[in-house]
C-alpha cells in the first residue's frame, strides 16, 4: 500500500507527496500530459526531440545538467506514445534545487538555436543507432504502419522519418512548449524524505508563479475496426527469418485489460510458458519468442514475436503460433496456471515498489489515467481475473481479422 | 516579493554528508558456506544470490563454464526443465544464472512468503542437475543463431575485439564464443565442470531484503547440508597476451551508417592506490552526463547519442575504455576530440569549480546507490569478491572528497596518454 498526499496549485499543477523516511534521497518526477500521438502527422518525433531540448537551458538558468549534479543529483526523462517524463533523484536535504531547476523549465525554455541544432543532429544519431544500424531495426515501424490506419500511434516515439526530426524549426518547438508544457497539463510528484508542507511551500513557491496555460483538448482519430487480416512481407540483410504478429487490444481502461496482461504472460512469460515451452522446446521452430503488449492509454497492440529456427519455413511457424492462440480461445486454463500468472504478478509489482523512483513514476501515471490511489488496487485487478475470463479475453482479440503479421525474410534465404 | 530565479537555491555539499555503508551480518552454515545477509526494505520481497567460483577462468575447453551455468536450470533426475522453472514462476520468483570471469552466480529473487516453496528447488539444482542431451543440443543451436544475429552488429564485435586486444584471446577477459565452440561442447563437458565447480564447488552467499523468521535453519537444511566447500578449488593463473598492434579499423556492414568506438588501455584493478583517484579523473573525462567527452562530442557537436568512458569491473586486472558508436562520416572527428580531451586533462588544470561539482556528483550518486538492502548487499559483494573491505569504502570516499586539480593532472598525465591506447572502429 503506498500512502500519499495530494493537492492542487491555482494554475492547475498537481501535485503528489509520497514519504519514505528509511532513505536519505528524494525523486522529483513530473510528467507531461502530451506524447507522440499528439504530434502533427507531419511533425512526428516531435515530442521526443522535445524532451531533448528541455536540458538545453531555461529562461533563468543556462544549463539544466550542471546546478543539479552539483547538489549531488541525477537524472533522465523517458517520452513514450501517451506521455513525457521527467525525473531525478537527489539528496533529500538538496530537494530545492530540483524545484527551482523544474520550475524554471516549466515557466519557459532558453530556446537557443544551437540547441536545437546539435539535438536534432543527437536524435538523429539516435535514430541511426536503434532503428537504422541494427537488424530488424525497421520491424516496429512497418508493423505500426500496418496495424494503424487512422489513430497516432501509427508512429513510433522516435519519429515516421529522420526527415521530420531535421526539419525541426524554432517557432515548432515554441509552439510545442506553450501548448503542452504547462503546469495545468502536468503532475509532479515528490517521494522520498520529504514532508508534505514543506513539498508544499515548495511548490507553492516555484511553480505558483507559473501561468497556466489553455486547456488541451486531445482529440484523437479513433482507429476503426479491423476488417481483414492484413500482411506485409519484408526482404532484408538479417540473419534469420522473424515472424511478428499483433491483434488490436482494448486499452487502459478496457474492462479486459488486466486479463489481457494475464494471457500475455500465459503465453510469452519466462520459460514455463506456453510459447516458450511449445515453439522453442517441444517444436523447435523458434531460436526465441516473446508476448507482450504495448500498455497503452489508448487502445494498443497485443504482440508474439519470434525469429524462426534455421531451416524452418514461415508458413509452419505462423501455423504453430496459431496452433496455441486458438488454444486459448477453446480451453478454459486450469486455476494452477491461472494462480502462477497472477503470483507472478503480484511478485513483480512488489519488486517494481521498492525504489522511490518507480513509486513516483507509478503514482504520476496513475494520476494521469485518473487517480493515483488506483494504483493501490492494482493487485485486487489481477487476483480477480477468472479462467474464463481469459478465455473471453482471448476470444474477443485473436479473430483473424483482428490480426496483422510482418513476415521478415532474411534475403540470404529467399 | 519578487521570486529571483536566476540564483541557485543553497545546497548541503555532497562531500559534507556523512556516508555510511551499513555492516552485514554474517554467519557460517554447517557445511562452512559463509552467508552474508542484509535485512531491510519496506516490501515482503528478498534477494539469495549464490556465487560459486565456476566463472569462465576455470574452464579448460572454450565456453564450457557459460553452458553450464545455463542450463543448470534445465533439468534434475526428477524434474524436467519446463517443471524446474514451473516450480519457480508458480510461486512468482525469478531465477537468474550469470557467468562472469571469476564467479558464476545463481540468484533468486522471491516474495518473502514463499520462499521456503521455491529454496529446496535451488537445492535441487545445486546437488542434482543432470543437463540433459537434448537441452544442451537446443541451447547450442539458439546460441548460434543468437550469434549469427549478434555478429550483424558493429557494438558487438568491437566489444569482442577490444577485449582481445587487450588481454588475448586465450585469456579468461579477452575470449568470446563461436559457433565452433558451440558445436564442441558434449554433455559430459558440462557434468564434469557441473560436479567439481558447483556440485562439489566453492560458495558464497549473499542476502537481502525480508527474511522469514527462521532463515537460517532453512539455509542450512537446504544448503548447509550440500556437499560444498570441501574441496580447496585451485586459482588458474592466466598470463595476459596483449596484441602489439594498437590501432585497427573493421569493416563489418559496408551498408553501415555509424561506427563502433573503442578506446581502451589496460589499468590496475581496485588494490592499486590510484584506483580511486581514477575514478575521479574518469568522471572528468567521461563517466557522467555532464562529462567533457559528453558535453564536447554529444552536447557541443551531436556526433553521437552517448559517449562514456569507464574502469572495467574485473577482479585480476581493469582497463579504461572510451566507447561510442557515431555517425560514419564523424567517427575520425570523434576519436580525434577524445584524444584532445585526454591532452587538456594532461596540460591544464582542472578548474576547481568542476572538480566540485564532480565530487558532489560522486558522492551523491553513492549515497543513491546505497539506497536499499539490494544496493547495500550488491556493494558488498562487490567488495568481498575483490578481496576489500570497508577500509576501501571509506578511503574512496576520503579520495574524493581530498583529491585536488594537482593530483587530476598527474593522474592524466600517468594514464591518459594518446599512445597507450587501443583503438578499434567497426562499421
Amino acid at each position: 500500500m503506498i500512502q500519499f498526499d495530494r493537492f492542487q496549485l491555482e494554475n492547475g499543477l498537481k501535485v503528489l507527496v509520497h514519504q519514505d523516511l528509511t532513505t536519505p534521497m528524494a525523486v522529483v518526477n513530473i510528467l507531461y500530459n502530451v506524447g507522440a500521438k499528439d504530434e502533427h502527422p507531419d511533425k512526428t518525433g516531435f515530442a521526443h526531440l522535445f524532451e531533448h531540448l528541455m536540458f538545453g537551458g531555461s529562461v533563468n538558468i543556462p544549463d539544466y545538467d550542471e546546478p543539479l549534479q552539483r547538489a549531488g543529483g541525477e537524472n533522465n526523462a523517458y517520452t513514450t506514445n501517451d506521455l513525457t517524463n521527467y525525473y531525478c533523484q537527489l539528496p533529500a536535504e538538496n530537494i530545492e534545487t530540483a524545484f527551482w531547476l523544474e520550475s524554471d523549465r516549466m515557466l519557459s525554455l532558453a530556446f537557443s538555436p544551437k540547441s536545437l541544432e546539435v539535438q536534432r543532429k543527437v536524435v538523429c544519431e539516435e535514430f541511426k543507432e536503434h532503428y537504422i544500424n541494427k537488424p530488424y531495426g525497421d520491424a516496429w515501424h512497418k508493423m505500426r504502419t500496418l496495424a494503424y490506419t487512422k489513430h497516432p500511434y501509427r508512429w513510433m516515439t522516435i519519429g515516421a522519418s529522420l526527415a521530420h526530426v531535421e526539419q525541426a524549426t524554432m517557432e515548432d518547438v515554441k509552439d510545442f512548449f506553450f501548448q503542452f508544457y504547462r503546469p495545468n497539463n502536468a503532475i509532479l510528484v515528490v517521494t522520498g524524505n520529504v514532508k508534505t508542507d514543506e513539498v508544499k511551500l515548495l511548490a507553492e513557491k516555484w511553480f505558483g508563479p507559473i501561468p497556466a496555460g489553455k486547456p488541451y483538448q486531445r482529440n484523437l482519430p479513433a482507429e476503426p475496426k479491423q476488417e481483414k487480416h492484413r500482411s506485409l512481407d519484408v526482404r532484408a540483410d538479417v540473419p534469420m527469418d522473424m515472424l511478428m504478429m499483433t491483434w488490436h487490444m482494448g486499452g487502459r481502461f478496457d474492462e479486459n485489460y488486466h486479463a489481457t496482461d494475464l494471457l500475455t504472460e500465459v503465453l510469452g512469460g519466462g520459460a514455463s510458458s506456453r510459447l516458450y515451452e511449445q515453439l522453442i522446446k517441444v517444436k523447435q521452430l523458434f531460436s526465441s519468442i516473446s508476448c507482450f503488449h504495448f500498455g497503452t492509454i489508448d487502445p494498443g497492440l497485443f504482440v508474439i514475436t519470434g525469429k524462426l529456427v534455421k531451416g524452418i519455413s514461415m508458413s509452419v511457424a505462423e501455423k504453430a503460433v496459431l496452433e496455441e492462440v486458438e488454444k486459448m480461445k477453446h480451453e478454459i486454463l486450469d486455476e494452477k496456471e491461472v494462480q502462477k500468472v497472477i503470483n507472478k504478478t503480484e511478485s513483480m509489482i512488489c519488486f517494481e515498489d521498492m525504489s522511490i523512483m518507480n513509486r513516483a513514476q507509478s503514482l504520476a501515471f496513475y494520476e494521469l489515467i485518473g487517480d493515483a490511489a488506483l494504483m493501490n488496487e492494482e493487485l485486487e485487478k489481477y487476483q480477480a481475473v477468472t479462467p474464463l475470463k481469459i478465455q473471453a479475453t482471448a476470444k474477443s482479440i485473436f479473430e483473424d481479422t483482428n490480426r496483422n503479421t510482418l513476415y521478415y525474410y532474411s534475403k540470404n534465404m529467399a | 516579493m519578487i521570486l529571483d530565479r536566476t540564483n541557485a537555491p543553497l545546497i548541503k555539499d555532497a562531500v559534507d554528508f556523512d556516508i555510511q555503508i551499513k555492516p552485514y551480518q554474517l554467519y557460517t552454515l554447517d557445511n562452512g558456506v559463509k552467508v552474508y545477509a542484509f535485512e531491510g526494505g519496506a516490501q515482503e520481497v528478498m534477494l539469495l544470490d549464490l556465487v560459486f567460483s565456476a566463472g569462465n577462468s576455470y574452464e579448460t575447453k572454450n565456453w564450457v563454464a557459460p553452458a553450464t551455468n545455463y542450463l543448470l536450470k534445465n533439468g534434475t533426475s526428477t524434474k524436467s526443465a519446463f517443471e524446474v522453472n514451473d516450480a519457480f514462476e508458480f510461486y512468482g520468483a525469478f531465477l537468474n544464472r550469470s557467468c562472469f570471469n571469476e564467479t558464476a552466480t545463481i540468484s533468486l529473487h522471491s516474495l518473502t512468503k514463499h520462499f521456503t516453496k521455491v529454496i529446496p528447488v535451488v537445492s535441487e539444482i545445486i546437488a542434482d542437475a543432470v543437463f540433459p542431451e537434448n537441452e544442451l543440443a537446443i541451447y547450442a543451436k539458439n546460441q548460434i543463431q543468437q550469434l549469427t544475429l549478434n555478429l550483424k552488429k558493429g557494438d558487438f564485435i568491437a566489444n569482442r575485439f577490444i577485449d582481445e586486444y587487450l588481454f588475448g584471446i586465450d585469456h579468461p577477459y579477452g575470449k568470446y564464443s563461436s559457433e565452433t565452440a558451440y558445436n564442441q561442447l558434449t554433455r559430459d563437458d558440462l557434468t564434469s565442470f557441473y560436479n567439481k565447480y558447483y556440485k562439489e564447488g566453492e560458495c558464497t552467499v549473499f542476502m537481502a531484503g525480508k527474511f522469514p523468521s527462521n532463515i537460517e535453519s532453512i539455509l542450512n537444511q537446504y544448503i548447509g547440508s550440500l556437499p560444498l566447500n570441501k574441496n580447496v578449488i585451485e586459482k588458474p593463473v592466466h598470463p595476459i597476451v596483449a596484441a602489439t598492434q594498437k590501432k585497427y579499423s573493421v569493416v563489418n556492414d559496408p551498408g553501415s551508417v555509424q561506427g563502433a568506438i573503442r578506446i581502451a588501455r589496460h589499468f590496475p584493478n581496485r588494490h592499486h592506490p590510484d584506483f580511486a583517484g581514477a575514478q575521479v579523473l574518469n568522471n572528468i573525462f567521461g563517466g557522467f552526463f555532464g562529462s567533457r567527452l559528453m558535453s564536447n562530442i554529444r552536447e557541443d557537436k551531436g556526433y553521437t547519442y552517448g559517449i562514456h568512458s569507464y574502469l572495467q569491473n574485473h577482479i585480476q586486472q581493469s582497463a579504461w575504455l572510451v566507447s561510442t558508436d557515431a555517425g560514419k562520416d564523424v567517427c575520425r572527428a570523434t576519436i580525434d576530440e577524445v584524444y584532445k580531451e585526454m591532452a587538456i586533462l594532461r596540460t591544464d588544470l582542472v578548474d576547481t569549480d568542476e572538480l566540485n561539482l564532480v565530487k558532489n556528483y560522486m558522492l551523491g550518486s553513492l549515497l543513491g546507490d546505497l539506497d536499499g538492502p539490494f544496493q547495500i548487499i550488491g556493494r558488498w559483494k562487490s567488495y568481498i569478491l575483490n578481496g576489500l573491505t570497508e577500509e576501501y569504502f571509506y578511503n574512496t570516499i576520503k579520495t574524493v572528497r581530498d583529491i585536488q586539480p594537482e593530483d587530476i593532472q598527474e593522474l592524466a598525465n600517468k594514464y591518459l596518454q594518446e599512445d597507450d591506447f587501443y583503438e578499434l572502429v567497426v562499421y
